[in-house]
């Protein structure tokens, strides 16, 4: 067959085209996951977490806070150290500003920041990573914005550690049983070769009990539905300036952190 | 027969692997559980007669497993009672794992690793 220029040129216009719709097809999610402009969760209840830091002062307050999901979950803190390398199972923990909120490079913070500890934990983002990059489906995310992980169906990949840019991951590279210090009865532990994480305590929400580690904060974690604007989480942000971790990487977590000045950074 | 030698000692090697379960439990007698002998026709909590829990209670927990961790419903309601689909709070708050669970797993020669995870009480972090 014979094809002249204009035919060809007309007919490579159309298959560019297609090619580029069904490209922007697929590539849709990613772009509006990455951007950080995608819509944000309408469901009835998006459960969130508000860390009001200037509640938090001694280090006993925040120890308590840690404890209480560790106890509570079987968390195997006991791990001996070996060879320099910490296998550390962690829900939630304390950590440093700068390490907390890398992407705030305002150098000028109040001196007393650079002290201050922050409660971590997972975000249960909106748009979460982890998600996304499970090949089982083992962690996915729940209507009322939990993102829950299934212990039966993980594979131990690890995809979802490398995913989460938070670090909100532990993984079990070890059996964690004679690592529990205080066990619960009513709980699970976990076997070697899952990945952990906080579950918002879907548990504990069930019985309509609060997360364990609000219940211990003294008012410092407040626990409530994003998507209620009556809720208690909804009024604390309304009235007080709040900063999420790394909002730019599209995540849209779901926990919140008030920061006063320095008055309060003790 | 060439290699007649190799041949031999291969077919005893295939032959020591195909019978070793049979040899490691000979001699051994493990106790039928009495429990086995109990009415199948009477009703478990619920709807379930006692034998087809017996020999459906794995797809039982399967099911519940799907239920309670990604559908977010731990509760189910039997004659008016409320009981929480769980092994630790759930199943071992009547049974006993080494008597009961134990006694028949062991029998049947199965391990299931639910025990990995979820632990008895009576038997601390084994
Ligand atoms: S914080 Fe990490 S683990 Fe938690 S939902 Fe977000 S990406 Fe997943
Ligand atoms: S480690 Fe488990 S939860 Fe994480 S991505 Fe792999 S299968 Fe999913
Ligand atoms: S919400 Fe529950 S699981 Fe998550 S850190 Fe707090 S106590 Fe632990």
């Amino acid at each position: 067959m014979k094809i002249d220029r204009r035919k060809f040129l007309k007919l490579a216009s159309c298959t560019g085209i297609g090619l580029g719709l069904s490209a922007a097809d697929i590539f849709k999610d990613t772009v509006e996951a990455s951007s950080g402009h995608s819509a944000v969760s309408t469901a009835a209840t998006r459960y969130a977490m508000v860390v009001d830091v200037r509640k938090l002062q001694t280090a006993e307050e925040y120890q308590r806070i840690v404890s209480a999901c560790n106890k509570i979950h079987n968390i195997p803190t006991l791990i001996p150290e070996k060879d320099d390398i910490k296998h550390e199972i962690k829900w939630i923990w304390n950590d440093t500003y700068g390490h907390a909120f890398p992407d705030q490079v305002n150098y000028y913070h109040p001196e007393a920041f650079k002290q201050k500890l922050f409660p971590l934990l997972c975000n249960h983002c909106d748009h979460p990573p982890c998600v996304r990059v499970c090949p089982t489906k083992a962690t996915f995310k729940r209507p009322d914005g939990i993102v829950q992980q299934d212990m039966h169906r993980c594979i131990g990949c690890r995809f979802c550690m490398a995913a989460c840019p938070y670090g909100s991951r532990s993984f079990n590279f070890v059996d964690p049983r004679p690592y529990i210090e205080d066990k619960n009865p009513e709980y699970p532990t976990r076997t070697m070769g899952v990945v952990e994480k906080c579950t918002f305590c879907s548990e504990r929400l069930e019985k309509g009990q609060q997360p364990a580690c609000a219940e211990a904060s003294n008012g410092a974690l407040v626990f409530g539905n994003l998507n209620d604007p009556e809720s208690e989480v909804r009024k604390i942000l309304k009235s007080n300036f709040s900063l999420q971790r790394k909002p730019e990487l599209g995540t849209m977590p779901s926990v919140f952190y008030v920061i006063g000045g320095e008055e309060y950074a003790g | 027969m060439y290699n007649g030698g190799k041949i031999i000692a291969g077919l005893i090697i295939f032959i020591a692997l195909v019978t070793f379960p049979f040899y490691t439990n000979m001699g051994k007698t493990i106790e039928k559980p009495a429990d086995l002998a109990a009415a199948p026709d009477e009703l478990h909590i619920g709807d379930l007669p006692i034998g087809q829990m017996r020999a459906e209670h794995m797809m039982l927990l399967d099911k519940w497993r799907d239920e309670v961790v990604r559908g977010g419903q731990r509760y189910i309601t039997y004659d008016g009672d409320e009981y929480e689909k769980s092994i630790q709070n759930g199943c071992l708050a009547c049974h006993s794992k080494q008597e009961f669970c134990g006694k028949c797993h062991n029998f049947a020669g199965v391990n299931p690793y639910c025990w990995n995870c979820h632990y008895s009480e009576e038997e601390g972090l084994l």
